[in-house]
Formats: C-alpha cells, sequence, structure tokens
C-alpha cells in the first residue's frame, strides 16, 4: 500500500463518515418516529414503494456505508488479530462489494 | 510513621515483581522512593534519573500502570491504600528492572524525518519568522518534547501495532512541517503517512493526557493528517 | 478518552456484522410481515434498542474524531467525550420511549 493510496482510503473514510453522520441522523429520527405504535409491512411499504426521493437517499446511504466499513475495519483486523498484507486489502474490497451488493438488493426490493 | 508497600519489577522480559517495605515521609516523591529502595535496600536494582527535578525526562517509569516522571510524582497523589507498583516504561524492550532501551523510540524518530533540513549557507541572512504566526504558534505547542517516551508508553497504537512511529517522533514531524526554514516538505510528509503513520492515531489521546510538557501529540498528528489530505488531493504525495 | 475510543471501535464491529443481517432481512420484502411479527418479541426489541445505542455510539464517537482532527485544536475537544455520551443516551431514550 503506498502512501499515496493510504491517504486517499484515510480521505474517503473521513468523507463518508461526513456524509454517513447526516444519514444516520436522519435514519435514527426516522425510525424512531416510525416506530411509534409499532410497524408494519404495509406502514413501511407504503413510505418506501415508487418513492424516489426514498430511493436516492438510501442509495447514497448505502454505498457511503459500503465504502466506510471495510476501510474502518482494515485497522482493526491489523492491530488486534495481526492480519496484514494484500490478502487484507482483497478482503476489504469483497466486504465493501458484498455491502454494496446487499445493501441495494434490499433498497430495490423496498422501492420495487 | 507509616511504611509504603512497594513492588517492583526484576529481571527483563521475563522477570517478577518484588516487595519492599519502604518508610513513608511527607512530601516523598517515587524517585525518592527508588532510591531508598537501591541505596539502603537493594543495590542490585537497576533504574534510571539525572536531574530529579522535572526537567530531563529520564525517570520515566510505570507506576501503578500509567506512565510517569517519578521526580515529578508525589507518593500522597499515587499510592491508593500505601501501595505502589513499579515497572519499566510499556512498550520498549526492558533491559533490566526499570531501565528500558529506548533505541526503537529514537529510530522511530529518525524515521519521521524528525531532523532540521535547512537550505541556507552562512552566506545567508537570517530566516525571518514571524513568532505570532499561525504555523510557528503550531510548532512552538510542540516544540517542548525532551523526548522523555512517556507518551510514547503510554500510547495503545504502538502496543498494538509495532510499526507505529508514534506520538513524540510524530509531533516532532509537526513542528518541522511547520517551520518555513525546513525544506524536507513532501519527502517528510511521505515518512510520517500511513498505517504505520499519522493515519493510525486513533485519537485515544493518552498521549495529550499524559504528557508531563502539557504538549498535545494528538493535535499535532491531526495537523499532519490535514497536511497529507491537502498534498494528497494536491497530487504532490 | 481511551473508553470513549474503544466503544467507538467495537460498535463499529458490531455493526458491521449486524449491517448485511439488516440487508438480508429488509430484502425479504414480501415476507415482511412474518418477520415483523417475529421482532414483536422482547428479546428482539432488546436488541433492536442495543444496535440503535450502537449506532449512537459510532455516531457519537465518530463526530468527536471529526472534530478533532478537522478544526483548530481547543480545549473543549477534550469535553467531547461527554457530546458523544449524551447522543447516545438522548438516542437510547427516544427509542426506548418509542417502543
Amino acid at each position: 500500500m503506498s502512501k499515496r493510496s493510504d491517504a486517499r482510503l484515510w480521505i474517503a473514510q473521513r468523507a463518508t463518515a461526513a456524509l454517513l453522520a447526516l444519514c444516520v441522523t436522519v435514519h435514527l429520527v426516522t425510525i424512531v418516529y416510525a416506530v411509534r405504535g409499532g410497524l408494519s409491512a404495509a406502514e413501511i411499504l407504503g413510505r418506501t414503494r415508487g418513492n424516489v426521493g426514498w430511493l436516492a437517499f438510501y442509495t447514497v446511504f448505502v454505498l457511503a456505508v459500503a465504502v466506510h466499513a471495510p476501510i474502518g475495519l482494515r485497522p482493526v483486523v491489523t492491530e488486534w488479530l495481526g492480519w496484514r498484507g494484500r490478502s487484507r486489502e482483497w478482503a476489504a474490497l469483497a466486504l465493501g462489494v458484498a455491502l454494496a451488493w446487499m445493501g441495494m438488493r434490499a433498497v430495490l426490493v423496498l422501492y420495487a | 510513621m507509616t511504611a509504603l508497600q512497594v513492588d517492583v519489577w526484576r529481571g527483563a522480559a521475563e522477570g517478577r515483581l518484588q516487595r519492599y517495605d519502604v518508610p513513608r515521609f511527607p512530601s516523598q516523591t517515587v524517585l525518592d522512593v527508588v532510591t531508598h529502595i537501591q541505596r539502603k535496600l537493594d543495590p542490585t536494582l537497576a533504574y534510571r534519573y539525572a536531574c530529579r527535578v522535572g526537567m530531563c525526562g529520564s525517570c520515566a517509569m510505570t507506576v501503578n500502570g500509567v506512565p510517569r516522571w517519578t521526580c515529578r510524582t508525589h507518593v500522597d497523589r499515587v499510592a491508593k491504600n500505601g501501595v505502589l507498583q513499579l515497572r519499566p516504561l510499556r512498550n520498549l524492550p526492558v533491559i533490566r528492572d526499570l531501565v528500558t532501551d529506548m533505541r526503537s523510540f529514537f529510530d522511530k524518530w529518525e524515521r519521521a524525518g524528525g531532523h532540521f533540513e535547512g537550505a541556507s549557507t552562512k552566506a545567508d541572512d537570517f530566516a525571518r519568522v514571524a513568532p505570532d504566526s499561525a504555523a510557528r504558534q503550531a510548532a512552538d505547542a510542540g516544540i517542548e518534547c525532551i523526548g522523555c517516551g512517556v507518551c510514547y508508553s503510554a500510547c495503545d497504537v504502538v502496543s498494538w501495532n509495532p510499526d507505529y512511529l508514534g506520538p513524540a517522533a510524530l509531533n516532532r514531524a509537526w513542528t518541522l512541517v511547520n517551520d518555513p526554514r525546513d525544506k524536507a516538505g513532501v519527502t517528510r510528509l511521505r515518512a510520517i503517512a500511513g498505517d504505520a503513520g499519522c493515519h493510525a492515531c486513533h485519537t485515544h489521546m493518552s498521549c495529550t493526557e499524559r504528557c508531563p510538557k502539557h504538549i498535545s501529540p494528538t493535535a499535532s498528528i491531526a495537523g499532519l493528517k490535514r497536511a497529507v489530505t491537502r498534498a494528497a488531493l494536491d497530487g504532490k504525495l | 478518552m481511551k473508553r470513549l475510543a474503544l466503544i467507538h471501535r467495537l460498535s463499529g464491529v458490531a455493526l458491521s456484522i449486524f449491517l448485511p443481517l439488516h440487508f438480508w432481512a429488509l430484502a425479504r420484502g414480501l415476507e415482511l410481515d412474518a418477520f415483523l411479527r417475529w421482532t414483536e418479541q422482547p428479546l428482539v426489541k432488546f436488541a433492536e434498542w442495543g444496535i440503535v445505542v450502537l449506532l449512537a455510539a459510532h455516531l457519537g464517537g465518530g463526530l468527536r474524531v471529526l472534530a478533532i482532527e478537522f478544526l483548530d485544536w481547543h480545549e473543549w475537544q477534550k469535553s467531547l467525550a461527554a457530546v458523544a455520551a449524551a447522543i447516545v443516551l438522548a438516542s437510547g431514550l427516544a427509542f426506548a420511549l418509542a417502543l
């Protein structure tokens, strides 16, 4: 890993962190509001089906998480499990792709 | 007059805690205690000190789990229930008893580009550095470091990652990054960036909490993160 | 500060484990009502509350890191741990009350 890529990863992590701070706040407020008086599939889908604004927001949310989480986990696995080198980078990339994939699947299921 | 129960590390990497009973006095420092042990109870004990007035940092060791200067640590402040536990500084190889090998600490200082690189000669005029400029104030905030190793011992990332340059080395690099007379530029930024450099700091702030000179390596490292970011975004890294 | 940083790290790890499960559950959109019935169980409700607290903890800790790394150094930055804790408590309480 070159110093340039280390710097870029750090920038990406902090940028997505700032973005997620907004997304998470909106998400938490929405969840607390929506959970009042119980939750049903009809209620959820009523809000998400065909809602382009909802789709846009959660797409951004999912992709930001897919970048933020693997970069965040990298130092943890190195410092606590001694995992270093190429395999760590590939694993992080794989996790990012997996999160993006699973996240977008969920978003599209609720949107469509 | 009560006695202090003092458990002192004896040995090197392998060893054990040895108990001594030390007479307690008012205004007693931990350095007084260790000195009493070595002079009156056990001459085989190895430890370091020099100035004994809080200027040199030689007497740094782990007191009840916390890295401190023993000459500036009053026993009353730290000896809960009359018990003291003394160990060598963490994160450094132990030579013997309370004495550590500080070579890796200073090697990392070098690796972080912690030395001044000037470009002027005696033929040039004096450099003009405004003392109230933002850069000089940033450098001044970290310039008083005497390399005692307390921050390095307090740092969890140093414990977890043997390659991590550590708070002192990075702090020193920051003072030079802010020195307009220094010409190392991007070379130094490259030296301090990355998984073993400033990007590995997780802002636990143990260094800032423990520094006896009240320097904040966390602030310096944050400055380095920003400097590296600027260089990376400018395509200079 | 170290304790807060550890909470930040551990909550991040926990959320990384939770998220794939969350995505998987949501993707089963058609069976959502059956799943939602399962979530009515008190143990699940408690886990949900736990996840909200973890998210708030990670957010609070993260805001502290961003403040220290991007703003000029100030003494009050040392008290950010308290701000982070406040965010966590507020979120946990809000969610508990909403349940």
